[in-house]
């Protein structure tokens, strides 16, 4: 591990530590001053102003000196105390979270993986074959090109009001109680399949352009070359520049990680898919700012570590960095 | 005369000869001048209640009339304007604060001066953009085009610096870059004269790939309801769309068509610069 983690690590913790700083600045930046605003919203609420001011000087501590709020703030982070929600009076943020987040986890982790996986697979046939190359790659360009959220509205529309196939608003139908049941399993991936799918589609655009002119290069190497000579197939040729160019592809999903992670926020948006992403929107246009900053902080931690188990994957699959761990090299 | 021309440029004649390059070029200029010319093109104002609702596309509205009777073609063609003109300030900014990040880092490689530089980086790669500028942007109640480039191009640059700088690692240790160094010439001119000038046609490229990206984010923020708070634009109709029920409605004219333009324009771009790197790379020109 040593240097090569290490050095990741660090980046990652200073990461956490501006963004927790960014959450504190902000509010107290901005022109209009949000928190008055709060505080003269709220106000009228029955019983609102005493929790409002309590929260207020829990996370804002505005009539402490400005080191000493910072500290607090710090404080409420390592307590996992992040407030209470106005938007949805009284749950505590840490609940929205909770309950939002998994949402964010069924959908991100099996469209990244899928998507990874057949775009490069995709991507290394165009790379060998000329009329696949032909006809392919400019669908390619196309759903890399696409807006997440566009793409999502096309399958809406295509898919689930053309066809009338899939259900195209929420995670389930409202009349069903969310349970370990076989009828609730299958609404619930009948609800799914649509945001997954334009996730995967615009992601899979962009890896298999990647493999694709990966596999083109390593076909114009020297070792291809002499394996040609020798008589070997296409086939093995290819499958040794997809070695090849594997690990730049594990290096670009660390890249886009957070780009994917952005894409989400406005594909649960166009399907209503409770995930934090709609909620951090919902919180946006209801100025619940307490809920807008812990999403910020969830979602700021869900790339973190996304990006430290790609570090870590990538470990173990460069030899290069496996053989140096057990002291082979 | 434009032969000879020609024929001292060679990367432009490439550049000009490539299929890719003139289909992407020819696209994407028709789309710019949709932006341009297309709120002459139309009778109507983009706020004004232009005809029936739900009309589909007929001669009398190009892309058919919203929940509320306004027309799509107007509200796209100003929409459009509006996020091109984000996209491409924003683009140009990040562009020139990768370069300039990526080129300082690449020369004085390996110094403490390139960990911080670097360091830096990494760290906005790693952050969730359309997340950092949610935030940003919910606590900026007013925000005009410019304010919306800089948000969108703080969080575009930091690829571009990382494969600047290494572009120029690969370039400082030319010979002719240490003979410059050795006639003590300033850092800002060795940069300026030998390193930037040798890496113009690729510098160029990165900047069709961040005017693609600052669009895509841009677009998304703007459906997001985060984009410039007056006017219009081509996320914002997009957003109206999705609350108003376009999709389940099957208004698929405005669910569907103001998306598409701004897709096949980042297609066309890409198109292009697919085709620039086979121009400017002779190893490349012969496949």
């Amino acid at each position: 591990m040593g240097r090569y983690l290490s050095k990741k690590i660090v980046v990652y913790l200073v990461t956490f530590f501006l963004a927790v700083t960014i959450n504190f600045i902000i509010p107290r930046m901005m022109p209009g001053d949000p928190i008055q605003l709060l505080l003269s919203r709220y106000s009228g609420m029955e019983g609102g102003r005493e929790i409002i001011e309590r929260q207020l000087t829990l996370l804002f501590s505005l009539d402490k000196p400005l080191i000493v709020q910072y500290l607090n703030f710090w404080k409420s982070i390592f307590t996992l105390d992040f407030g209470i929600s106005i938007m949805l009076f009284p749950t505590p943020v840490t609940t929205i979270i909770r309950r939002a987040i998994v949402f964010d986890i069924v959908l991100l982790v099996p469209a990244i993986i899928v998507s990874w996986i057949v775009g490069n697979r995709l991507g290394a046939f165009t790379g060998v074959n000329r009329r696949a190359d032909n006809a392919l790659m400019p669908v390619f360009y196309f759903l890399t090109s696409s807006p997440y959220f566009w793409l999502g509205g096309v399958l809406a529309f295509f898919l689930g009001v053309v066809l009338d196939w899939f259900p195209i608003s929420g995670a389930y139908s409202a009349t069903m109680i969310p349970r370990f049941s076989l009828a609730f399993i299958i609404d619930f991936l009948k609800h799914w399949i649509l945001p997954f799918l334009s996730m995967v589609l615009v992601d899979l655009g962009g890896w298999a352009i990647g493999m694709r002119n990966m596999i083109i290069y390593e076909k114009s190497s020297n070792y291809s070359k002499y394996m040609e000579a020798l008589g070997a197939s296409h086939r093995t040729i290819r499958d040794y520049g997809f070695r090849n160019g594997v690990l730049p592809q594990v290096t670009g999903l660390a890249l886009r990680l957070a780009g994917i992670i952005g894409g989400a926020i406005t594909v649960e948006t166009v399907f209503n898919y409770p995930g934090l992403g709609r909620m951090m929107l919902n919180a946006v246009n209801n100025q619940d700012y307490f809920l807008l900053q812990g999403i910020f902080l969830a979602i700021v931690t869900m790339t973190l570590v996304a990006n430290f188990v790609v570090d870590f994957v990538y470990m173990f699959i460069d030899p290069r960095v496996r053989l140096s761990l057990s002291g082979e090299v | 005369m434009i032969a000879s021309f020609l024929k001292e440029h060679e990367n432009l004649y490439y550049a000009l000869t490539n299929k890719k390059v003139i289909v992407g070029l020819v696209l994407f200029l028709s789309i710019v001048l949709l932006a341009v010319v297309g709120p002459m093109l139309t009778p109507y104002d983009y706020e004004e209640y232009a005809g029936m609702p739900y009309d589909p596309p007929s001669p009398n509205h190009w892309f058919g009339t919203t929940i509320m009777g306004r027309d799509v073609f107007t509200l796209t063609v100003y929409g459009l304007r509006s996020t091109l003109l984000v996209g491409f300030i924003a683009g140009t900014i990040a562009t020139v604060v990768g370069c300039i990040i990526g080129f300082l880092a690449g020369y004085y490689g390996g110094s403490w001066f390139d960990e911080i530089l670097m360091m830096i980086t990494n760290i906005f790669v790693v952050i969730p953009q359309l997340a950092l500028l949610i935030i940003i942007s919910a606590f900026l109640k007013v925000r005009g085009i410019i304010v919306m480039s800089v948000i969108v191009s703080a969080t575009a640059w930091p690829w571009t610096a990382r494969a600047v700088r290494s572009q120029t690692l690969s370039l400082k240790n030319q010979e002719y870059v240490s003979l410059s160094r050795i006639s003590a010439l300033s850092v800002a001119r060795i940069l300026r004269e030998d390193i930037a000038s040798n890496m113009f046609s690729y510098v160029f490229m990165v900047f069709i790939l961040q005017f693609n990206g600052t669009m895509l984010s841009t677009v998304q923020l703007e459906f997001l309801g985060l984009g410039p708070t007056r006017g219009v634009s081509l996320g914002l109709v997009m957003q109206d769309a999705v609350n108003w029920n376009a999709i389940q409605l099957g208004m698929w004219w405005w669910a569907i068509i103001p998306g598409l333009i701004i897709t096949v324009m980042i297609t066309s771009l890409y198109l292009v610069n697919t085709g620039l790197d086979a121009a400017f790379n002779p190893r490349l020109r012969e496949a």
